[in-house]
């Protein structure tokens, strides 16, 4: 079981007595725990991947690897339960090494840590207390996860500890932005890139998912819950489980409808832009990209109105990147803004992307955007 | 006490506003696999005292029975960093921000050591601790890179909330981590029923209409504000009925004279008073930011439309020069610098165009 898994890996671990009081109900697990892949086979939507993993299953060579793409795609998943199949839970503690961004991870710290590890011999029992044969191969796998937060110079000393213990570990770098790993490093690596979850294996796993849950869902409600995490099975699983919880908690359930994932997920109703007020559905074919709303006071004209309604919408609480992301695909596919508008309003987003990451003020920047748009959207 | 304080909700059901948010919250805390939460909204809209009320349903009143610690933390460079820690026998509450760049230290010492206790009391209706985490937008990336594997590692054991203002600036990683709740401002008349009910139980008597209206306007969906400034006209005039005139914080007059100063005059002259006034500002702690927003606000009021939206780019633009940069002052008084010029250039330019006609 994985909670237990980690939980044994966990600091109770010499404490026999405690670790049986410990195992505990997994059904009290966050499904994205629960969940979690337990064998590579698990792992969805992945397949190039999975498959050449296998082949490294039966030939138990393997070669330095370095996996990247966005969060909740399956990358750490996708690691331990490589690990797990090739060592068995026995071996698992002695051969897998797993640092990641809280642990300390100084250059000297990494080295001693290490060189500790890889010093002892691994020693190989193929047939394990669960009665599975493992390959268990004659080496030791360390684990970087969240490598991107590592330093330049952490990642240029990790290429001689890679060298000096190339014979007994194999490195398996896990990271989101690949572009943050050293060249040198990278190099050494097999890379494997994790993509956004496609929708039909998102839509399995999660209906899986649903059905051992026992939830009832709808197609409709998963196909909601797959476009409101853009790929992020994480997410998905965790809005499914919100929304689960909600409808259990009245006698008969309530069913699930589409629009409890979307307030789940924080989005605006679909048809709603920065433009108008989240809290109004409806109206198909507002101009979205013409910040005009309809509850803002009727007389107010030009800047006031823009002025207004981005009041109202931080008001609201949505965060400046939510409201970038959404005016972004409306402004993308809005049918008659030509390719100029676009690009002006390409612009202006991508500045304001920039700022908010420097961590500068939403509203003011919404507000920037706003006029901006409005302004070209509304050519003297 | 304040009021703010005496009359804040304890638990989900006496929590006025948001009601489908407050069943929804009462759903997840009724089942052990509650996930790490992100709450984020507006100043006042009520955060911290719907995580509160979470709290209280996730474990009962015992989570309002709380000790302070001083808690000390070593870096490697062997600085020593002082935090304080309010917490429960179920929880804990950290602002890491008090840290600027030592934060990642503190979470991950605290966030380890609870991860490896179990939790004492036995009885207790759920074996995770919560660490809530306020301020988790002023988070560094090192932090929250510490947050990512952690908050998976230890689920068992930990559950994270973290309270901020906006998500913009919290990495993905972490968002994909946490159920992301997001808490409106209240509106009108939810604040109005907010103020009589404190009105009543405060044995304030009755709210005259217009002076609530006021009250709620001018707090801007900030309930806590609203709440403070009705208090403190109770305390200025008992006899409400008297219609008292709404009780201004210094510091918004204060930036709104220097709004006006900035229209009045464009000279090297006047910038130099002004910032005598921004000193002033920033050495009472308004955050720069606040000030920067609240006289631009005024200042757009006061200016022909076509500079409008000018005035406001540029604030955006000295805002986020602010962050990076290290003086404060600089970037304010530039931004004053710019606008002044910006309006006498805008005069200008209406007399220069008067005399062309005449050519
Ligand atoms: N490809 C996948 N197949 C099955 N489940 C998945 C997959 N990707 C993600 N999940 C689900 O999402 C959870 C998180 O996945 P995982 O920890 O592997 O993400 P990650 O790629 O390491 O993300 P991050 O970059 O945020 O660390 C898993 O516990 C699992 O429930
Ligand atoms: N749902 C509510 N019902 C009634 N009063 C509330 C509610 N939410 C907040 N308040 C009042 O507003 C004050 C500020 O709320 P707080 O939770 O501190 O806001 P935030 O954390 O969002 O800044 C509280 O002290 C309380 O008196
Ligand atoms: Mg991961
Ligand atoms: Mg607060």
């Amino acid at each position: 079981m994985t909670a237990n898994f980690f939980q044994a890996r966990g600091p109770s671990k010499k404490k026999t007595g405690k670790e049986k009081e410990s195992i505990i109900n997994p059904s009290l697990q966050p499904w994205v725990e629960k969940y979690r892949p337990e064998t590579i086979d698990d792992v969805s939507s992945q397949e190039h991947i999975v498959s050449v993993l296998q082949k490294t299953l039966s030939s138990t060579n393997l070669p330095h690897m370095l996996f990247y793409g966005p969060p909740g795609t399956g990358k750490t998943s996708t690691i331990l339960a490589l690990a797990r199949q090739l060592f068995g839970p026995d071996n698992f503690r002695t051969r897998v090494l797993e640092l990641n961004a809280s642990d300390e991870r100084g250059i000297s710290i990494v080295r001693e840590k290490v060189k500790n590890f890889a010093r002892q011999t691994p020693r190989a029992e193929t047939v394990a207390s669960d009665g599975k044969k493992y390959p268990c191969p004659p080496y030791k796998i360390i684990i970087l996860d969240e490598a991107d937060s590592m330093t330049q110079d952490a990642q240029a000393a990790l290429r001689r500890i890679m060298e000096n213990y190339a014979r007994i570990t194999r490195f398996c770098l896990v990271c989101n932005y690949v572009t943050r790993i050293i060249e040198p490093l990278a190099s050494r690596c097999s890379k494997f890139r994790f993509k956004p979850l496609d929708s039909s294996s998102a839509r399995q796993r999660l209906g899986n998912i649903a059905a051992a849950e026992q939830v009832p869902v709808n197609q409709a409600v998963i196909s909601t819950l797959i476009s409101t995490s853009s790929g992020d099975l994480r997410r998905a699983i965790t809005y499914l489980q919100s929304a689960a919880r909600l409808s259990g908690a009245t006698e008969p359930p309530t069913p699930i409808f589409p629009q409890d994932i979307q307030e789940i997920a924080g989005v605006f109703a679909q048809t709603v832009g920065v433009d108008v007020p989240p809290t109004q559905s409806g109206d198909e074919d507002i101009d979205m990209a013409d910040v005009t709303p309809l509850t803002v006071k009727a007389d107010l004209r030009g800047f006031d109105l823009i002025r207004e309604t981005v009041k109202l919408l931080i008001r609201e609480g949505y965060s400046a990147s939510q409201i970038l992301i959404q005016l972004h695909d409306i402004i993308v596919e809005h049918p008659t803004l030509t390719g100029r508008q676009k690009s002006a309003c390409a612009l202006t987003m991508a500045e304001a992307d920039k700022a908010l990451c420097d961590g500068a003020d939403d509203e003011l920047w919404i507000l920037e955007v706003a006029l901006r748009v409005h302004k070209v959207s509304h050519p003297e | 006490m304040l009021w703010v304080d005496d009359y804040r909700p304890r638990t989900l059901n006496e929590l006025h506003y948001h009601v489908r948010l407050s069943q929804r919250l009462k759903s997840l805390a009724g089942s052990g696999d509650f996930p790490h939460l992100l709450f984020y909204g507006p100043s006042g809209a009520g955060k911290k005292t719907r995580i509160a009320a979470t709290l209280n349903e996730l474990f009962g009143g015992g989570v309002e029975k709380l000790k302070i610690d001083q808690r000390v933390f070593i870096t490697p460079s062997r600085k020593k960093l002082d935090v304080n820690v309010v917490q429960s026998n179920y929880h804990i509450e950290l602002t890491p921000s008090e840290v600027g760049n030592y934060d990642r230290i503190v979470i991950q010492e605290i966030l380890k050591e609870i991860a490896q206790t179990q939790q004492v009391d036995v009885s207790a209706k759920h074996r995770f601790k919560v660490v809530v985490i306020n301020e988790a937008d002023s988070l560094s990336r090192d932090a929250q890179a510490a947050l990512r594997r952690t908050m998976e590692k230890y689920m068992t054991n930990l559950r994270i909330i973290l309270c901020a203002n906006s998500t913009s600036r919290l990495i993905a990683p972490i968002k994909s981590r946490c159920l992301l709740i997001r808490v409106a401002a209240p509106s009108h008349e939810e604040m109005l029923t907010v103020l009589n009910h404190v009105a009543k139980r405060a044995g304030a008597g009755l709210l005259p209409q217009d002076m609530a209206d006021e009250i709620i306007t001018d707090a801007n969906g900030n309930m806590r504000k609203a709440i403070l400034v009705f208090e403190a006209m109770k305390m200025q005039s008992p006899d409400l009925s008297s219609s008292p005139p709404i009780v201004k914080p210094d510091w918004e007059t204060y930036c709104y004279k220097v709004g006006d100063m900035i229209i009045q005059e464009q000279t090297p002259q006047r910038v130099m008073e002004v910032r005598a006034k921004l000193y002033e500002l920033l050495s009472h702690c308004i955050p720069p930011t606040i000030i920067l927003k609240t006289v631009a606000d005024r200042v757009v009021q006061k200016v022909d439309e076509s500079l409008k939206a000018d005035i406001m780019h540029w604030a955006a633009i000295y805002e986020n020069r602010m962050r990076l940069g290290n003086k404060k002052i600089y970037h304010l008084e530039a931004w004053v610098v710019k606008v002044m010029s910006l309006y006498k250039q805008f005069f200008l330019g209406i007399e220069l165009g008067d005399l062309d006609d005449f050519i």
